[in-house]
């Protein structure tokens, strides 16, 4: 298995280690709940250091992107960030991913599981005058999200960041070395993002800790942060969305820019959009008691299997047993009752609107 | 604490036997591994469980854990407070937070149960 730069600080803190697609990552330090309602209500510090980053550059970086990915990165300015899709022939998701723009090309942060997968699909699909670097191996990536994760990030880099717009990131120096602060997340809190080299991280790690120490900072595991993600709609790869599944499908059409000329896929997509699709990911709240776990059945008030879930769990903040998943159309509205199979057991279900947590 | 009179299975279920019934609930070092409880799915009273099936389900955020019958039998009372109070499985595994009560099949050997000496060494092994 391998091991991040912060693997010996988690063993040290307690944390339940797991394999999680071939590192040794902490999934819980005390209890999901307890992390989950820290990053809600304070501050929680992430390692996120499996996830993989690659630079692009060269003259023909912005067209290669382009062509690569199904948002537009011709809007983006230096120092902005774009979610977006890449998306193979068919429209199916290769996965998820973050732009940004430097001042010399593009920063791509991509799904660990993925890493390896999208490095070779867009090495493939590149012309001769861009070059792509994998610098999974070399950075660090700390999270810091919840509502008072400002101040912790101001008094550790000696920054003013009040200012800072969401998806906009910035470069400076951190004990004389680079590091990259990013306004993002992946909890639908107000939060940053961290990128450095690996052999700061430990101690960026603890100095984190320290100035957050006042706010109550706690360290969070995968446990929250899939809760976490899960009560904001945020979708997972591998769960929500895979090779499978489009991005219209999966109510992400908005990140889908049909008017910036050519990209992989688009024309797929474009043919999906004009016929309208025939399922959607939508979101439900179980009204019977139980708990809905990705591959349990969707079910029709006939009874008949019509989809399945593909994320699920009890949402720590409102204490309710909540999940997302595949259903036709004609089933997606919100206010719909929908039935999901547990152990044999029927349990009801109502489509929701939008997010989990408003 | 009735402990010392427990007996334990390999899945981390402990049984305490009264007469004819055996009252069933996970162990510490179950709970432990399993995290937040937050739900748990018991069996029917009057259910007819075979040794070794899984009668009951304990669910953490993140996993879902079948509960082994230890021994075979009728379930002839659960925990409802475990219903709005699954936590109490997390709080107190081997008291409060006990899932069912099985009477006892004629015939049922308890052999192949650990004591509460024999499953301390199990879980140091594991």
């Amino acid at each position: 298995m391998k091991q991040t730069p912060l693997t010996k600080v988690h063993r040290a803190l307690g944390a339940k280690m797991v394999d999680f697609h071939g590192f040794e990552m902490p999934v819980q330090y005390t209890s999901v709940i307890e992390e989950h309602l820290t990053v809600r209500r304070a501050v929680g510090l992430f390692d996120l250091c499996h996830m993989g980053e690659f630079e692009l550059e060269g003259p023909g970086a912005l067209g290669a992107l382009s062509r690569l990915t199904t948002n537009d990165p011709a809007l983006l300015g230096e120092g902005d960030i774009q979610y977006t899709i890449l998306t193979k022939e068919d429209g199916g998701i290769i996965d998820d991913i973050l732009v940004y723009r430097t001042a010399t090309g593009f920063f791509l942060v991509v799904n660990a599981a993925n890493a390896e997968k999208d490095f070779a699909w867009i090495s493939k699909h590149l012309p001769s005058d861009a070059v792509l670097t994998n610098r999974t191996d070399d950075l660090a990536l700390i999270a810091v999200q919840g509502p008072k994760s400002l101040p912790v990030v101001e008094q550790v880099l000696n920054l003013s960041l009040g200012d800072m717009g969401s998806y906009t990131f910035l470069d400076t120096t951190y004990k004389g070395n680079w590091l990259r602060v990013s306004r993002t997340g992946y909890t639908g809190e107000d939060g940053f993002e961290l990128y450095l080299p690996n052999a700061g991280a430990e101690e960026l790690w603890q100095s984190l800790m320290a100035a957050g120490e006042p706010y109550g900072i706690a360290p969070i595991g995968l446990g929250a942060r899939d809760t976490l993600r899960l009560e904001m709609r945020m979708p997972l790869y591998g769960n929500d969305i895979d090779g499978t599944t489009t991005p219209l499908e999966a109510g992400l059409g908005r990140f889908v820019k049909f008017d910036k000329g050519d990209f992989i896929g688009r024309s797929a997509l474009l043919a999906q959009k004009q016929v309208g699709v025939s399922r959607r990911l939508i979101g439900f709240v179980l009204l019977d008691r139980g708990i809905p776990r990705q591959g349990y059945p969707i079910l029709n008030e006939a009874g008949e299997e019509v989809g399945h879930v593909t994320s699920g769990t009890l949402s720590p903040s409102l204490n309710k047993p909540i999940g997302t998943g595949y259903v036709p159309v004609d089933l997606a509205a919100p206010g719909t009752t929908v039935y999901v199979g547990i152990r044999g057991k029927r349990l009801k279900a109502e489509i929701i609107k939008g997010r989990f947590l408003k | 604490m009735s402990e010392k009179r427990m007996l334990f299975t390999k899945d981390h279920e402990w049984v305490l036997v009264e007469g004819t019934i055996a009252r069933i609930g996970i162990t510490e070092y179950a709970q432990n591994e399993l995290g937040d409880v937050v739900f748990v799915d018991l069996p029917t009273v009057g259910d007819t469980v075979e040794e070794g099936e899984g009668f009951a389900v304990v669910e953490s955020v993140k996993a879902v854990s079948d509960v082994y019958a230890p021994v075979g039998g009728t379930v002839v009372k659960v925990n409802e407070e475990l219903e709005s109070s699954p936590e109490l499985i997390n709080e107190s595994p081997f008291d409060q937070g006990w899932i069912a009560e099985i009477e006892i099949a004629e015939g049922t050997q308890l052999d192949d149960l650990m004591n509460a000496e024999e499953y301390k060494a199990f879980i140091k092994e594991a």
